[in-house]
C-alpha cells in the first residue's frame, strides 16, 4: 500500500512538471511586450558567440550587437551587465581572464555603437556557468559567449 | 566583511613528541627495508602493522598508519589475518622468524598509555631481515588528537624507509561541487590528506574557487563571487575562526591568488578593461605592486620555493605558455616550448620541478618539467585533468579529473593523487564532487 502511494506521488509530480514545462514554453508563441526583457531576448538576441580561445567580435556577432545597441538606446531605463563565458576546454583561471576579455570586447562594441559606457558593466564567469550543459563541439560553441543581461 | 561559520574546527593541538625510543639492538640499514624511489621500478615494501596495545584507540591508530602507507604506493600493508605472532610485547624484539615467514620486511608495534589526561603513544619499526630496531619514537597529546599522531607515525616510517620526508600529516583544501552545472554550488572545504575531518569553510551562497593555504595553514586565500552577481574578488580567511576579509577592493575582477613561501605576500591577477595582469600584495600593509604590464592574459602566478621567482601563464606569444620572472617583476622568459597550450604552473617545494596542465590535441594532461623548461614528462591524461598541487615533499601531486557531461547532466569531478614518476594514481575520496585541490605544507607540530 505504501509503495502504491509513493508511486502515485511520483506520478503526480511528473504530471505537474509536464504542466509547468508547457506553461514555460507558452510565451514563445505569444507576442511579448515591446521594451521588455523577453522582447530583448526573443527579438534582438541577448548573446553573441566567439571562436575557440578568441575574443574578437565575429561578423555574425556584429549584427546581433548592432541590434542590441539600437534597442538599448531606445529603452534607456535598463542597466546592463555583459557576462563573459567560456567553454570547458580551458583551465579555470585562464578562462576567467578570457571571459573578462570577451565581455569587454562586447562592451566596447556597444559603446562604439552609442550605448553610454556608464550603463554597461562586465563580469566574467569563465567556465563556471555552462549553457547549454554538454561536452561536444555544438555545446562548446554555444558556451563561448557574451550575454547581455538587463537589470 | 566578516563571516562566521559554525563549523567544528579542531583547536590547535600540542604534540609533545619525537622522543627516540632506545633501540633494542644496533640498527644497521638493510636493503630490504629501504626503497630507492629514483629507480625506474621497484616492489612496494611489505610491512606488517600490528594493532597498538593498551587502549582500544590503538587499533584505530594502526588502521590509519596502514591506510597512509598503502595509499602511497610504496608500501604493501600485510593483512593482520596473516600474522603468526600474536600478543606481541611492544617493548621487546618480535619473533623475527614469524615475520620473515609471512614475507614482511618490517613490522610496526606500538602501545597507547593514559598520561594525566593525555595519551602517550610509542611505536617501534623493526627491520625483520636485519633483526634490529629501525626507528622508534614516543609522542604525547590530547586523546582526540589520535589521528594526527597516527599520521606523524606513518610519516616517520615513510622517512625511515624512503629517505624522503613524509606527507601524511597534511590537509587538502578543495572546492566541493554540488547541484546541476547550470546552477552549480561551489564551496571551499578542508579535509585531512586521507579524507578524514572534512569540513566546509564557505557557505555556498556564491561560487568560491581556487583555495590556497598560507605556510602556517592558519589562513587560506581564494576567489569568490560577490552577492547578487557581484564581481569576483580575492578573500583572505582564517581557517579556525572563519573570519574573512577582502584582499584589496579593486574595480575589476581579482583572482588566481597564491601565498609567497614566507606567507608575507599574496600574488594574484587583477583585470582592468578586460586585461589581466599580475600583482603582488603585502598581506600586512596591503601595499600593491604591479609585476606584469602587457595587453596579454597574465595569470596563475606561483612563487618558487625560495620566493625569488614567479612562474605564470601568459598568452603574450599567441597561445597559453609558461613564463618565469623575478619575484619583483622583470626578466620575463618563456620556459614551455612543447606542442599545445600550458597552464596552471606550480613550483615544487623541493625546487626541482614545475608541474602544469597541458592541453594538446583535444586532451588534457598533467606533467612536470625542470624549472628551466627542460625534461618535460607527462604523468596523467584524460578528457579533462587540471590543477596539480604538490605534496610538501615534492614527490606526489594531487589534481582533479572531470568526466564528460552527457544528456545535460554533469560528469563526475574527482580528486586524484599520483607519484611524480607517474606511478600509483589513486582517487582521493571526497563526500561530494571535488575540484581545485590545494595540498598544505606539513602541519606545524
Amino acid at each position: 500500500m505504501r509503495m502504491i502511494k509513493a508511486l502515485a506521488a511520483i506520478a503526480a509530480t511528473i504530471f505537474m512538471a509536464a504542466c509547468s514545462d508547457q506553461q514555460a514554453a507558452a510565451p514563445a508563441t505569444t507576442t511579448v511586450t515591446p521594451g521588455s526583457v523577453a522582447d530583448f531576448r526573443q527579438n534582438v538576441g541577448d548573446r553573441v558567440f566567439f571562436d575557440t580561445d578568441k575574443s574578437n567580435i565575429r561578423e555574425d556577432a556584429r549584427t546581433t550587437l548592432g541590434r542590441q545597441a539600437e534597442w538599448l538606446k531606445k529603452y534607456p531605463n535598463y542597466q546592463i551587465t555583459i557576462e563573459g563565458h567560456c567553454d570547458e576546454r580551458g583551465t579555470r583561471e585562464y578562462n576567467l581572464a578570457l571571459g573578462e576579455r570577451r565581455a569587454n570586447a562586447a562592451r566596447q562594441y556597444l559603446v562604439a555603437q552609442g550605448v553610454p559606457a556608464a550603463r554597461l558593466k562586465t563580469i566574467s564567469y569563465g567556465k563556471e556557468r555552462p549553457d547549454p550543459v554538454g561536452s561536444d563541439e555544438a555545446a562548446w560553441a554555444r558556451n563561448r559567449r557574451a550575454v547581455t543581461a538587463l537589470q | 566583511m566578516n563571516t562566521r561559520f559554525d563549523m567544528m574546527l579542531p583547536r590547535r593541538h600540542t604534540i609533545l613528541g619525537g622522543v627516540a625510543l632506545a633501540a633494542g639492538a644496533a640498527a644497521p640499514a638493510h636493503a630490504q627495508l629501504t626503497i630507492d624511489m629514483t629507480r625506474p621500478s621497484f616492489e612496494p615494501v611489505p610491512i606488517a602493522i600490528v594493532d597498538f596495545k593498551g587502549d582500544k584507540v590503538g587499533a584505530d591508530i594502526a588502521g590509519v598508519v596502514r591506510n597512509d602507507l598503502q595509499n602511497s604506493g610504496l608500501f604493501r600493508s600485510i593483512s593482520p589475518s596473516a600474522f603468526i605472532q600474536q600478543n606481541i610485547d611492544p617493548n621487546a624484539p618480535p619473533r623475527f622468524q614469524d615475520w620473515r615467514s609471512i614475507g614482511a620486511a618490517g613490522v610496526v608495534v606500538g602501545q597507547v598509555a593514559q598520561a594525566g589526561g593525555n595519551i602517550k603513544v610509542d611505536f617501534r619499526l623493526w627491520d625483520v631481515v636485519a633483526g634490529s630496531q629501525a626507528t622508534g619514537l614516543s609522542f604525547t597529546s590530547q586523546p582526540n588528537n589520535w589521528r594526527r599522531l597516527a599520521h606523524i607515525i606513518a610519516d616517520a616510517i615513510y622517512k625511515r624507509v624512503t629517505g624522503e620526508e613524509g606527507y601524511f600529516d597534511t590537509r587538502v583544501a578543495y572546492v566541493s561541487e554540488t547541484g546541476p552545472l547550470s546552477a552549480r554550488v561551489k564551496r571551499i572545504a578542508i579535509m585531512d590528506q586521507d579524507g578524514a575531518n572534512n569540513r566546509y569553510i564557505t557557505d555556498g551562497r556564491t561560487i568560491a574557487l581556487t583555495p590556497r593555504f598560507s605556510p602556517t595553514l592558519q589562513e587560506i586565500v581564494y576567489m569568490a563571487y560577490g552577492e547578487n552577481n557581484g564581481q569576483p574578488r580575492v578573500y583572505l580567511q582564517s581557517v579556525d575562526s572563519g573570519r574573512r576579509e577582502l584582499l584589496g577592493n579593486f574595480p575589476g575582477m581579482s583572482f588566481a591568488p597564491r601565498f609567497s613561501p614566507d606567507g608575507t605576500k599574496v600574488v594574484m591577477s587583477i583585470s582592468a578593461d578586460g586585461n589581466s595582469d599580475i600583482y603582488e600584495m603585502d598581506v600586512r600593509g596591503r601595499a600593491l605592486r604591479r609585476l606584469t604590464n602587457t595587453p596579454a592574459i597574465d595569470t596563475s602566478p606561483c612563487y618558487s620555493n625560495d620566493g625569488t621567482q614567479i612562474v605564470f601563464n601568459s598568452d603574450r606569444g599567441g597561445s597559453q605558455q609558461l613564463y618565469v620572472m623575478s619575484a619583483s617583476g622583470g626578466n620575463e622568459r618563456r620556459i614551455s616550448f612543447g606542442q599545445g597550450r600550458y597552464a596552471t604552473p606550480v613550483w615544487s617545494p623541493r625546487g626541482d620541478h614545475i608541474a602544469f596542465t597541458k592541453i594538446s590535441g583535444g586532451t588534457f594532461g598533467i606533467g612536470v618539467m625542470r624549472t628551466d623548461g627542460s625534461g618535460e614528462r607527462m604523468l596523467a591524461s584524460g578528457f579533462l585533468v587540471e590543477g596539480p598541487t604538490w605534496a610538501p615533499n615534492g614527490r606526489v601531486l594531487m589534481f582533479f579529473r572531470q568526466q564528460p557531461n552527457s544528456g545535460g547532466r554533469a560528469g563526475s569531478v574527482t580528486l586524484h593523487q599520483i607519484d611524480i614518476t607517474g606511478r600509483f594514481e589513486r582517487q582521493v575520496p571526497t563526500p561530494t564532487d571535488a575540484s581545485d585541490p590545494a595540498w598544505s605544507p606539513l602541519i606545524p607540530q
